[in-house]
This record gives structure tokens, C-alpha cells and sequence, in this order.
């Protein structure tokens, strides 16, 4: 089980590669990549702040919670801060199970929660000026289906 | 007792520091909370809509009502936008 919070980008191939790689006797892996939207090319650049300390708290718990759920070999979760451009890969999470439905599930799960349960906070640069992201209520009421 | 208080995203840009330490006899969050508004008119602006606010007692997700007996660090936030 690895958490990683940085600010410098990450290789999605080869993380997805390495977590394959080191996931033996596994049947199924999933992987997800967040990244930046352009919006419709009005987004110039996004910044993401976040809680050192309580963020990495946070995701280890996200995670305890779903090896507690489904029967997982492993889980990856890699999520950047500070300046990012549209386009640019914002976290990726990578689940490895037996069987495909637990690695699906748990993969989604740990979307959901990382979403509005870890302390990151998005700012979006567009040609009117800065402001912070609201959170959305959908993504408040897709932890009810957990 | 002395409480370490962080703020982050617009909270932070609103009360214009990352964080500060309190000297406060606040019993709860919502104490704390009362007390900062009455400090100054930042505080006010901060603090005038609790529906938008988030806070953690020592680095876990907390309520209003929570004690802050043997708690060292607050953080106030507005709902995270991760993923």
C-alpha cells in the first residue's frame, strides 16, 4: 500500500507498470488518472493547496477503509500539489485484487472519498480571474452509495 | 491554553495568515469560532457562513460542537476539492 502527496509530476505509464509489476498472484488491476480539465480552453492553470501532514492521514485511512471492504493485494495512491496546467495529471489511484469486481469497486471507492474526505483544495486561473473550486454536492452524495 | 491555528484555500486568503497560535478558555469549535469573530472584521467575514466551513481537531475531520479540551491544533476550511 503506497501514498504518495508531491508536487512533481508522475509517470502514469510507468507507475502503472511498476504496480503490475510488483502485484504477484493478483488476477485484476484497475488504474484511474485525474487530469486537469481545459475546460473548454478557458482554464489557464489550477493551484492545489493542501494539509501536509493531515492529507497523507487522510488517504491512509481512505485506503485502510477499503482494504477493510474488499479483498485487495495492494493499492496505490499518488495525488500532486502546487501549480498545474490544463492537461496535466493530477493523482492516479491503482487497486489489485483477485478478482476484477473488487479492484473496480475499491478503485472507485477510494475516488469518491479521496474527493471530499482528503484536505486538497483546487484554485482555477481563467482569463476573469482566480477563484477557489466549490465543492460539489453530487460529489457529497456519491459517498452515500458506500 | 494555547491552540495552533491553521486556515487554508479562502479562509486563509480572508484572515490573511496560514496560521497562528491562540491563547484562548474556548470549551468548543463553536467557541473558538464565536471568540475569532469578535476579534476583527477579517474573522467576521471568515467565519459569517458555517455551512461553508470545514475543521479537523488535530488532523481529523471534527464538528462545531467538539471539544477542544486537549486539542493542539485546529484547521478551518472550506469543503476539499480533491481527485
Amino acid at each position: 500500500m503506497t501514498i504518495r502527496v508531491q508536487a512533481e509530476a508522475f509517470d502514469y505509464g510507468a507507475e502503472c507498470a511498476e504496480f503490475a509489476a510488483n502485484s504477484e498472484g493478483v488476477g485484476a488491476i484497475v488504474t484511474f488518472c485525474g487530469i486537469v480539465r481545459d475546460n473548454d480552453g478557458t482554464l489557464l492553470g489550477m493551484d492545489i493547496e493542501h494539509y501536509p501532514g493531515m492529507t497523507e492521514r487522510a488517504l491512509t485511512d481512505i485506503e485502510a477503509q477499503a482494504r477493510t471492504r474488499w479483498s485487495l493485494a495492494d493499492a496505490l495512491i499518488i495525488h500532486r500539489h502546487g501549480a498545474l496546467a490544463p492537461g496535466d495529471m493530477i493523482m492516479m489511484v491503482a487497486t489489485a485484487s483477485r478478482h476484477r469486481a473488487d479492484a473496480f469497486a475499491a478503485a472507485e471507492f477510494l475516488m469518491d472519498y479521496l474527493k471530499s474526505r482528503a484536505p486538497f483544495w483546487k484554485k482555477e486561473h481563467t482569463a476573469e480571474g482566480v477563484d477557489w473550486v466549490a465543492a460539489r454536492a453530487e460529489d457529497e452524495a456519491a459517498l452515500k452509495r458506500w | 491554553m494555547s491552540i495552533t491555528v491553521l486556515y487554508f484555500a479562502w479562509l486563509r486568503e480572508r484572515i490573511g495568515v496560514p496560521r497562528e497560535v491562540i491563547e484562548t478558555n474556548a470549551a468548543t469549535v463553536a467557541d473558538l469560532v464565536a471568540e475569532l469573530r469578535t476579534r476583527e472584521e477579517r474573522y467576521a467575514l471568515a467565519f459569517s457562513d458555517l455551512a461553508a466551513v470545514r475543521v479537523a481537531l488535530d488532523q481529523e475531520l471534527a464538528e462545531f460542537d467538539a471539544p477542544l479540551s486537549g486539542v493542539r491544533e485546529v484547521a478551518f476550511f472550506p469543503p476539499m476539492t480533491g481527485g
